[in-house]
C-alpha cells in the first residue's frame, strides 16, 4: 500500500452537484510523482467536472484537495496555477496575438526600471523552450506556429508557473502523429522530472502507450484505478461503458454492397486541394476514405459537396450529368454533410437541439416556406428519440450538450432533409466510447436504408467494420481502393504505406 | 518581414508617397512651417487617438471622446470665468473628472458585461449634456495664463514653429508607444484584444485593466480637451463633435485591427499625419471644397480596412485538413 506521500496531489471525496445532476459523487482521485495518470470515462461521466474541481474552475461540494500533504482550495484556475497546478487544454489557451515570449511569460515579464525588459524575456523564453527541444523565433507571433508547438508552448508556460500537477485535456486530438510522438517525448520528459501528469484523451491506444495508471469514471463515480500494465483494453472499455462493447465495434463485415451504382463522378477535382479522382458510389454502400492528416480527406468531402467547387471533372447521379458547384446545388440533389469541426462547422451553438435540426431542411425548402412550429417540434422530437441524442428538451441550447449528442444532432439535420448521399467527416471524432457504438450502429441503419454514404475517419478499424470500400488517399490524391476481402486493417495501412514508398523511390 | 508590421508599413509608404506627390505639385508644402502647422493643427486629434489606439487594441471603442473634448473646453472656460483658480489647477481638476469618467465606463462595460459601444455612447450623450448644462454660449477664455502658454514654441530651422500643445501631442505618442510596448499593462491590452476569455485564463487582470484602459483614454481625451481650449481659446459645448470617429480613422489608417490585438501607437501619429496632409494639401490648393478632406479620408479608411481583410485571410492560411 502506499503512503500519502507518495501522491502530489489527493482530491478525497470529491462532491459536485448541477441542478437536477450529481456530477461527481464522492470520488477519490491520487495522482503520484512522476506518473502519467491517464483520466478516462464516456462524456458526462464527471472528468471535466473532476478537472475543473481541482483547478478552481468549479467550487466543489465536498470533499477535499491536498496538493504535497497541504489541503488547498484553489479560487480560480490562476490560482491553482499559483499553487503548483497547471493545465492545457485542447484549443490551445494562448494568445496568438502575442509573441512566443509574451505568452510564455505573460503577467511575470521581467523588468528593469518599471518597463519591461524585452531583451531579458525573450532571451529567457529561448532558454525555456530549450528544454522541450524547440528553438523558435520567440519574438514572432504565437499564431505563426502550429498547433503541435503552440501546445508545447502552452505546456512549457503551464509547467514554468506550477511545476508540481500538469493536466493535460485531450492535447493530442488536433495533432497528427508525428506530432503526438513530440508532445509524448516531452511528457515523459516532465514525468522523469517528477510532475505529475493527468492526462485525458479519448484515444485509447496513446493511454496504454504514456500512462502508468488508469482512473475510470462513469456517471459521477469512481469506477477504479488501475496499472496500466495489468488492464486489457476489453477490461477498460467494460469499465467505461460497464457493457461490452468491443465486440460490436468489430462486427463481422457486410458482404459487398449490391445496389445499383448512383453517383458516379469522373476525374473530379479541384486545383490546389485535391487532385481529381474517379467515384462511384452505389445505392445502400458505406465508402469509407482513410488517409494521413492532410491527404486531403476533408478536401475530398468538401469538393464532393460543392463547398469548395470543383473545377474539373464531372458528377453524374443515375446516368444525369449534375451540378454542385454549390452546397445548395449539392442538397437539391439530396446530399448531405456532416463536417469535421463541428464546433465551427456544424452545430450553431446558441441555437436550440430543434433548430439546429431543422436548419438544412429549413434552408432547403427556402424561407418563403417555413415549417411549421409543429412540424419542427414533430421532426425534432422523432429524431431526439431514434437517434437518442440526450437533452433536458428539444429547446436547450445545443452547446449545453455533448460532444456526442451533438454530433448525433448534426446527423439528425441531414437526416432530416432525407438525403440520398450523406458525408459524414470524423463523424467519431472526439465523442466517447458509448456514443461511439451508437454512431456506427447509426451508419449500419442507414446504409441498410439505402442510402449511399461516404465516411471519413482516421480510425481504421472503424472503417473496416462499416465500409464496403475504403479509398485510400495520399498527398491530396486518390492512390488506392480496397474493395470485398482486401478491407482489413492491415491491408489500409500497407495502401498508405506502400504509396509512401511509392513516393520516395 | 514579419506580416505585422505590414500594415505600418503600408501607412508610412503611402504618407511618403503621398507627400511627395504634394510637395511635387507645391514645393512650398516641403518646410517645417507645413510640418509645425500640421503637428499643431492635429495636435487635440492626435492626442485623443492615442487613447482611442489604447481602447481598440483592447478589442473595445470609446464614442465619448469628442463629447468628453467639448465638456472639458466648457468646464475650463467656465472654471476660469466664474471663479479665480489658476488654471493649472482647473486643469487638474478636469483631468481628475475625465479619468474617473473613463475608468467608470470601463468597470460598467466589465461588471455589467455591457458592449463597449453602449455604454460609451451614453457616456458620450452624459458627457455633451454636462456641457450644455454648464453653458450653451460660446465662451472665449481671455485667461492671461493661456497667452503665456500659447507664447511657448520651439523654433525649427526654416521658420517652422512647434507649439506647446504640438509638442505635447508628440510627448503623448512617446509615451504611448512606451506603455504599450514596454509595460506589462501594455501588453495586457494587447492580450485582452487577442481574447478576453483567454486572457483570463492566463491570469491577466481583465477588470482592472478594463478600468485602466478607458481611464487613459478618458485622461487623454480630458488633456486633448485642454489643448482644444488653448488651440481654440474657447469653451464650446457644440465643438469637436464627431472628433471621436476621426480618431477611430487615425488609428485604423495606423494600421490597428478594429478587432483589437494587433497594431502600434505610432502607426496612429502617421494616420494623423496622413488626415492632416490631405486637409493641408486642400488649404494649398485653396479651389477644392473642404469636404474633400472627408471624401478623400473615407476612401482611405476602406481602403485600409480592405488591406487588414487582405492580410488576415493571407495569415491565415486555409488549415490543412485530413
Amino acid at each position: 500500500m502506499q503512503t500519502s506521500n507518495d501522491n502530489i496531489l489527493s482530491a478525497v471525496r470529491i462532491e459536485k452537484g448541477f441542478p437536477g445532476t450529481k456530477a461527481l459523487d464522492k470520488v477519490d482521485f491520487h495522482l503520484r510523482r512522476g506518473e502519467v495518470h491517464a483520466l478516462l470515462g464516456e462524456n458526462g461521466a464527471g472528468k471535466s467536472t473532476l478537472i475543473k474541481c481541482l483547478t478552481g474552475a468549479y467550487r466543489r461540494d465536498g470533499g477535499s484537495i491536498l496538493l504535497d500533504g497541504e489541503e488547498i482550495d484553489p479560487r480560480d484556475t490562476f490560482d491553482a496555477q499559483r499553487l503548483g497546478i497547471g493545465t492545457v487544454y485542447q484549443e490551445v489557451n494562448l494568445l496568438p496575438n502575442l509573441s512566443v515570449a509574451e505568452n510564455l511569460f505573460l503577467g511575470r515579464q521581467p523588468r528593469r526600471f518599471g518597463m519591461v525588459d524585452t531583451r531579458t524575456m525573450n532571451l529567457k523564453a529561448r532558454e525555456l523552450l530549450a528544454e522541450y527541444e524547440l528553438d523558435l523565433d520567440v519574438t514572432r507571433d504565437l499564431a505563426s506556429y502550429s498547433v503541435a508547438i503552440q501546445q508545447v508552448v502552452a505546456i512549457a508556460r503551464a509547467v514554468h508557473l506550477s511545476g508540481k500537477v500538469l493536466i493535460l485535456d485531450e492535447p493530442t486530438a488536433s495533432l497528427d502523429a508525428h506530432e503526438v510522438a513530440m508532445l509524448f517525448r516531452i511528457v515523459r520528459r516532465l514525468k522523469a522530472r517528477g510532475l505529475g501528469i493527468i492526462f485525458i484523451t479519448h484515444f485509447l491506444e496513446q493511454v496504454y502507450e504514456i500512462s502508468d495508471r488508469i482512473t475510470v469514471l462513469r456517471n459521477g463515480h469512481l469506477v477504479g484505478t488501475r496499472e496500466t500494465s495489468e488492464l486489457n483494453r476489453r477490461d477498460l472499455i467494460a469499465m467505461m461503458i460497464g457493457r461490452e462493447l468491443a465486440a460490436e465495434i468489430h462486427a463481422a463485415r457486410i458482404e459487398t454492397a449490391e445496389g445499383r451504382m448512383r453517383y458516379r463522378f469522373r476525374n473530379y477535382g479541384r486545383r490546389g486541394r485535391i487532385n481529381p479522382f474517379d467515384l462511384d458510389v452505389r445505392a445502400g454502400e458505406v465508402v469509407g476514405i482513410a488517409g494521413l492528416l492532410g491527404s486531403g480527406r476533408t478536401e475530398t468531402a468538401e469538393v464532393l459537396f460543392g463547398a469548395h467547387r470543383a473545377d474539373s471533372g464531372t458528377a453524374e447521379i443515375d446516368g444525369q450529368t449534375v451540378d454542385l458547384s454549390s452546397p445548395r446545388a449539392a442538397i437539391r440533389h439530396k446530399f448531405g454533410f456532416c463536417p469535421e469541426d463541428r464546433k465551427t462547422a456544424g452545430i450553431v451553438g446558441d441555437l436550440s437541439v430543434r433548430e439546429n435540426i431543422v436548419l438544412a431542411l429549413q434552408a432547403r425548402r427556402g424561407w418563403t416556406r417555413p415549417l411549421s412550429r409543429a412540424e419542427q417540434n414533430r421532426l425534432a422530437d422523432q429524431y431526439i428519440r431514434a437517434l437518442d441524442i440526450r437533452t433536458a428538451d428539444r429547446e436547450k441550447p445545443i452547446k449545453l450538450l455533448s460532444g456526442g449528442n451533438q454530433q448525433k444532432a448534426i446527423l439528425a439535420r441531414w437526416l432530416a432533409t432525407e438525403p440520398e448521399f450523406l458525408i459524414l467527416d470524423e463523424p467519431t471524432r472526439g465523442i466517447d466510447v458509448g456514443a461511439h457504438a451508437e454512431i456506427v450502429r447509426l451508419i449500419e441503419s442507414l446504409r441498410e436504408k439505402g442510402l449511399s454514404l461516404i465516411v471519413i475517419s482516421s480510425e481504421i478499424e472503424e472503417l473496416v467494420a462499416y465500409s464496403s470500400r475504403v479509398v485510400v488517399l495520399r498527398d491530396r490524391s486518390h492512390v488506392a481502393e480496397l474493395g470485398g476481402d482486401r478491407i482489413s486493417a492491415h491491408q489500409i495501412v500497407e495502401a498508405i504505406a506502400a504509396a509512401n514508398e511509392r513516393e520516395a523511390s | 518581414m514579419k506580416q505585422k508590421y505590414l500594415p505600418l508599413t503600408a501607412t508610412i509608404l503611402i504618407f511618403l508617397l503621398s507627400y511627395a506627390l504634394c510637395v511635387a505639385q507645391y514645393p512650398n508644402m516641403l518646410s517645417t512651417r507645413v510640418i509645425g502647422n500640421l503637428l499643431t493643427d492635429n495636435a487635440f486629434l492626435g492626442i485623443a487617438a492615442v487613447g482611442m489606439t489604447f481602447v481598440i487594441l483592447s478589442g473595445g471603442i470609446d464614442l465619448s471622446v469628442g463629447a468628453v473634448i467639448a465638456f472639458t473646453g466648457v468646464f475650463l472656460a467656465v472654471v476660469l470665468e466664474q471663479t479665480s483658480i489658476h488654471p493649472l489647477a482647473a486643469f487638474a481638476l478636469v483631468l481628475a473628472i475625465t479619468t474617473l469618467f473613463g475608468a467608470l465606463m470601463g468597470a460598467i462595460i466589465h461588471h455589467l458585461e455591457m458592449p463597449a459601444f453602449i455604454v460609451t455612447l451614453a457616456g458620450m450623450f452624459l458627457a455633451r449634456g454636462m456641457a450644455f448644462v454648464l453653458s450653451i454660449d460660446s465662451i472665449p477664455i481671455k485667461h492671461p495664463f493661456y497667452a503665456t502658454l500659447k507664447s511657448f514654441y520651439f523654433k525649427l530651422p526654416g521658420g517652422g514653429r512647434i507649439t506647446l500643445i504640438g509638442g505635447l501631442m508628440l510627448l503623448v505618442f512617446a509615451v504611448g508607444i512606451l506603455i504599450a510596448h514596454r509595460t506589462r499593462f501594455g501588453t495586457n491590452v494587447y492580450a485582452l484584444g487577442g481574447g478576453t476569455a483567454t486572457a483570463k485564463l492566463m491570469g491577466v487582470p481583465v477588470a482592472s485593466t478594463t478600468v485602466r484602459i478607458y481611464a487613459l483614454s478618458g485622461l487623454l481625451a480630458g488633456l486633448s480637451g485642454i489643448v482644444f481650449s488653448l488651440y481654440t481659446s474657447a469653451g464650446y459645448s457644440l465643438a469637436a463633435v464627431g472628433v471621436e470617429l476621426d480618431a477611430i480613422t487615425a488609428v485604423v489608417i495606423g494600421g490597428t485591427l478594429l478587432t483589437g490585438g494587433s497594431g502600434f501607437v505610432a502607426g496612429t501619429l502617421v494616420g494623423i499625419f496622413i488626415q492632416g496632409l490631405i486637409q493641408t494639401y486642400i488649404t494649398f490648393d485653396g479651389t477644392l471644397s473642404s469636404w474633400w478632406t472627408k471624401i478623400l479620408i473615407g476612401l482611405l479608411l476602406f481602403a485600409f480596412i480592405l488591406l487588414q481583410k487582405g492580410i488576415i485571410r493571407l495569415s491565415r492560411p486555409e488549415r490543412q485538413h485530413a
